[in-house]
């Protein structure tokens, strides 16, 4: 009887780099870190992955409007570089609120394309072209067939892709995207009881290749982009330099 | 007015405006009876060479509407849109563009759309409809004068003499005696009208604008092999582009088919270009529109619009972010191609309190301006169009919402903030006289944010809307 198997931490992680290192074609796969020590820590390499297809969803009876995700993606977007291919899947999005966490409207190419069928190609011909920071497609559903191709595009090109589930429905089919993310909202804490303050989120990291499941609860994003993780929660797990914001 | 024209040793009218026309004078009337009817009738000498060069010029600016142009003396143009409506989306777009540019030019105009040139040629002249559906062609034809299948006169007076003097007569009689007594032509004209003759139509060819073309010494109409004739001509003239030093805007596929009916394909670039590789993809993508029938014999590429393109270093190590710039028009061309071109744009802020009218669509690939929206005002991810009727309790008048339903759910209020105001803009519309809004930013229970208005004070009884969702 073979001696029973026992998983040191080094070994596991020296695994993982192996697989990451055989999986993916690109020699070292570019990551984008959020800047949260609590977050980055729990993604593989370190950040969000580029050259990578994302899903991000929202959770709750709305989830079909996604109110919240395009924020999320647009706060990634803005902290790269380029212009950003945005496919729409309906009239309702609203710009200002993109430029008010740090994605500029020169930056972003909207195309009208409104059905999935319409979507993917496009996603995929932005996806092809080196020259963009990212490409956001507003999908109701992502199979597993379009999500290869995606996934494949943005391997080679190094462009992010962010898919907004525009559903409440089928979010948990299996597909090739390298993260499922889930993002909802969360009460605001404000020192006044009735003040609005900065709007907070519940951030889910549900899958991802190498790396576990996860959950945060942040700050939305600035006129950055950039997340950051509330005062009066689990102070310890901020970085000095998101504090130095915060009393800025 | 009337125009005259010399025969012989008479003077005989050429054209009439409409005042002389509603005096009853007509083309081929002598001078001298036109002037014992009205003696203060302006006469002015007709120069036909004159107006078949204007002609011309017109039917080369109708060119913006199709490559398959042909003028059609004396006063007519055939435009073969079929391939190229879509541009402008629809035909009846094409028709009120069309009207409203030649009336800006001054130019009195009728225009008909219809599936046969004849049929469009009636239409225009004898006709009320503007746009013959596919297949109704003999149901408007039918209660048309003959003369509205371009007869000679003399075949019009003899068929009158007879007779005849609507195009549904002609039908009902037979075919031979027809043909013997008024000879082939009216059958010839009647069938092109109804489409069961082809009729070819020799377009235009603008002059001064780069082509190339190919013959085949067999008729093809494989896919595959029309794939590799749009890389051979794309191949070809980019190096005609080259040596120019032009790039194209615009171009014009035509494959003239076996049977004399040309099939043409127009795609348009965001920025002049010459490289063949991504015209060939977008002109492959519109393939899907050609009908090849029994083969090609002959395919034409053409570049109709050309814009001064000098040579750029598109390779090496300092230009990466000059060649991202140029890769993004080509992005934005193939979308155009197969979304449409209105589909893909950017926005750009507007200055304007009212937050529908705070966005404006621009070129894709306009410079950018630098402008954003004021930063100091929170505004929602997603704006719902129109904003929708809620049910709203305030605990206090002009106070935030307690509470509030929405699509059925029942959302309580904690936290809230304003109210913003904002005022119509009377000098937009009139509808803006009076109007007023009173934003609240709320946050429900479970965190999520809403962006609700009232639309007039509470003791003027303002009705509660919702209008965003979502922020940052």
């Amino acid at each position: 009887m073979p001696p029973p198997l026992t998983a040191s931490p080094a070994l596991l992680a020296e695994l993982r780099q192996t697989m990451e290192r055989v999986s993916s074609k690109r020699r070292r796969r570019e990551v984008l870190p959020f800047g949260i020590a609590s977050v980055d820590v729990a993604l593989p390499s370190g950040g969000l992955a580029l050259g990578a297809v994302h899903e991000i969803s929202e959770s709750g009876v709305r989830g079909a409007q996604a109110a919240v995700a395009p924020l999320f993606a647009a706060g990634i977007l803005a902290r790269i570089g380029g212009p950003v291919l945005w496919c729409l899947h309906s009239r309702d999005l609203f710009a200002p609120a993109l430029a008010r966490v740090g994605l500029h409207p020169d930056r972003v190419i909207y195309c009208e394309t409104w059905k999935d069928s319409q979507i993917l190609p496009a996603m995929e011909d932005g996806l092809r072209h080196r020259g963009l920071a990212g490409v956001v497609g507003e999908l109701v559903r992502l199979p597993l067939t379009p999500s290869r191709r995606l996934q494949l595009a943005a391997e080679d090109s190094g462009v992010v892709a962010l898919v907004i589930r525009r559903s409440s429905q089928h979010l948990e089919e299996t597909n090739a995207a390298f993260s499922r993310w889930r993002v909802s909202p969360s009460p605001s804490a404000a020192n006044q009881p009735l003040e609005l303050g900065r709007a907070r989120w519940n951030v889910e990291l549900l899958r991802c290749r190498g790396a576990e499941p996860h959950s945060w609860l942040l700050e939305a994003c600035n006129a950055k982009g950039r997340l950051s993780v509330p005062a009066d929660v689990r102070d310890g797990s901020r970085p000095a330099e998101e504090q130095e914001r915060a009393s800025a | 007015m009337v125009t005259l024209v010399q025969d012989g040793n008479r003077r005989l009218i050429a054209t009439v405006d409409d005042a002389a026309r509603r005096q009853n004078l007509r083309p081929g009337m002598t001078a001298a009876h036109a002037q014992s009817l009205i003696p203060d009738l302006v006469l002015i000498d007709a120069t036909p060479d004159e107006d078949e060069a204007a002609l011309t010029e017109l039917a080369l600016w109708c060119t913006r509407y199709s490559p398959l142009v042909t003028p059609d003396p004396p006063a007519g143009v055939f435009i073969d849109i079929a391939g190229s409506s879509h541009l402008f989306k629809g035909e009846a777009a094409v028709m009120s563009d069309l009207c409203a540019r030649l009336e800006a030019a001054r130019f009195s105009a009728r225009v008909a759309v219809a599936d046969t040139p004849g049929c469009a040629w009636a239409v225009a002249r004898f006709g009320r409809q503007d746009i013959v559906p596919p297949g109704k062609m003999s149901d408007v034809l039918g209660p048309l004068p003959v003369a509205a299948l371009r007869l000679p006169a003399h075949t019009v007076e003899s068929l009158a003499d007879v007779g005849i003097e609507r195009i549904a007569q002609l039908a009902s009689k037979p075919r031979a005696s027809l043909q013997t007594r008024f000879g082939g032509d009216l059958l010839l004209r009647f069938d092109q009208a109804l489409g069961t003759a082809t009729e070819a139509l020799v377009s235009l060819q603008p002059p001064e604008v780069p082509f190339v073309t190919f013959a085949f010494a067999e008729p093809i109409g494989d896919p595959a092999d029309l794939q590799r004739i749009i890389v051979r001509l794309c191949r070809m003239l980019a190096d005609a582009l080259e040596t120019r030093g032009i790039g194209a805007r615009r171009l014009d596929l035509v494959f003239q088919r076996v049977d004399n009916i040309a099939q043409a394909v127009r795609i348009g670039t965001s920025r002049p270009t010459r490289d063949a590789k991504h015209l060939g993809k977008l002109l492959s993508e519109r393939l899907v529109l050609v009908d090849p029938g029994f083969g090609i014999e002959r395919a034409t590429l053409t570049a109709s619009w050309v814009e001064a393109l000098s040579e750029r270093q598109t390779i090496g190590r300092h230009v990466a972010d000059d060649e991202s710039d140029a890769d993004l028009g080509m992005l934005v061309d193939t979308l155009r191609t197969r979304l449409g071109p209105g589909r893909v744009y950017r926005l750009a802020p507007v200055e304007s309190d009212i937050p529908e009218r705070a966005v404006e669509r621009v070129a894709p690939v306009a410079p950018p301006k630098g402008l954003s929206w004021p930063d100091d005002l929170p505004r929602p991810a997603r704006l719902l169009s129109p904003p929708e009727l809620v049910n709203a309790i305030a605990q206090v008048p002009d106070a935030p919402p307690a509470f509030f339903v929405w699509r059925k759910n029942r959302h309580r209020v904690i936290k809230a903030d304003g109210p913003e105001r904002i005022l119509g803009e009377w000098w937009v519309s009139d509808k803006d006289i009076g109007l007023q809004r009173d934003y609240y930013r709320v946050e429900c229970a479970d965190g999520e944010r809403f962006w609700l208005f009232r639309d007039a004070p509470a003791h003027a009884g303002g009705r509660w809307w919702l209008h965003g969702l979502g922020e940052a």
